[in-house]
């Protein structure tokens, strides 16, 4: 039980989101998590606006039933499955990042500092979680997908464009997290 | 019972992420600034996993539920838009350390302000529609 109350080792991990993948190939669909943002606008009447949007939704509600398993996924997880030990980040890591003024780093999934209630009250914080928000819907649409539809999907089928849309996230997010987080924390 | 397996497929897709700490927003700052290994052994073994399952099926060794070929779609040829796109992805990526699987994931550990990330991206994606015409691909 202690193994998997403790955090998973990559090498176990891994291949468990490759099986997801398969899964969902042996269902006759594929692995995309962010088409379903695209249905959300369909369902919500973005076709009015683009034809982008006009196509029959109801084709893709296994999507979202995939995503509401995912959140009860999440549930599940955290409640019985954990024994809240925390994330083994690199020492280095958690100074840099008690530096930059992010309190108990590993501790939560997600800092409180972005995410915590409180930011209801800051208009800096909910700016930053609007503003990634929208880079994350934007960019993964211009780039025709996101980590599940290009990095482990793609890149498992050996496509070129999935390749340079990969070297295209870490560009942005090494970027981001190298010389944009730090003038922002 | 048709939606019930991928809702199954969801449930285990939502624990793997949570128990294999990829849903973290350190884990992904932590792989952005190279400090870690953990972020790169799960997706490289979950690519090396995916070839291998891609490669035995193009062999014919597995099919679909229904006896097909397994079939993955080709992405059409392109640079910009995968180089300029991905880009973008990835600086949200790295801000809000998740991408849109965890999004959903984080919501249902009770991360409750994922639902402003979440409609931002939804939004996100609109924008993509309607200016996609002005875009160069």
């Amino acid at each position: 039980m202690e193994y998997i109350l403790n955090p998973w080792p990559w090498y176990v991990s891994g291949p468990l989101i490759a099986l997801v993948m398969a899964l969902l190939l042996y269902f006759g669909k594929t692995f995309g998590m962010s088409s379903n943002l695209r249905t959300m606008c369909s369902i919500a009447g973005a076709g009015k606006f683009s034809d982008f949007f006009n196509y029959n939704w109801k084709d893709h509600l296994w999507n979202l039933t995939v995503v509401l398993g995912a959140v009860i996924g999440g549930f599940i997880a955290v409640t019985y499955l954990s024994n809240n030990s925390g994330t083994n980040l690199n020492p280095a890591t958690i100074t840099e990042l008690q530096n930059m003024g992010f309190n108990n780093p590993g501790q939560t999934l997600v800092p409180n500092e972005m995410y915590g209630l409180d930011i209801l009250n800051s208009p800096k914080a909910l700016l930053l979680l609007v503003i990634g928000g929208v880079l994350v819907g934007f960019g993964t649409r211009y780039a025709g997908g996101c980590t599940s539809g290009h990095a482990i999907t793609g890149l498992s089928s050996l496509q070129k464009p999935s390749l340079i849309a990969v070297i295209g996230f870490f560009i942005g997010g090494l970027l981001m997290a190298n010389f944009i987080l730090p003038l922002i924390f | 019972m048709k939606a019930l397996k991928f809702l199954i497929v969801g449930i285990f897709f939502g624990i793997v992420l949570v128990k294999s700490e990829a849903v973290s927003w350190y884990r992904i700052y932590e792989m952005f600034r190279f400090q870690s290994f953990h972020m790169y052994g799960i997706i490289g073994t979950a690519i090396a996993s995916g070839i291998l399952f891609l490669q035995l099926s193009k062999r014919g060794a597995i099919k679909s539920i229904k006896g097909a070929d397994i079939f993955v779609p080709k992405k059409e040829n392109g640079f910009i838009r995968y180089i300029i796109g991905g880009t973008i992805f990835g600086f949200g990526w790295a801000l809000i350390g998740a991408c849109p699987g965890p999004m959903y994931i984080l919501l249902g550990t009770g991360v409750w302000s994922m639902l402003i990330v979440i409609a931002a991206a939804v939004f996100g994606t609109f924008l993509y529609g309607v200016l996609k015409h002005k875009l160069p691909h």
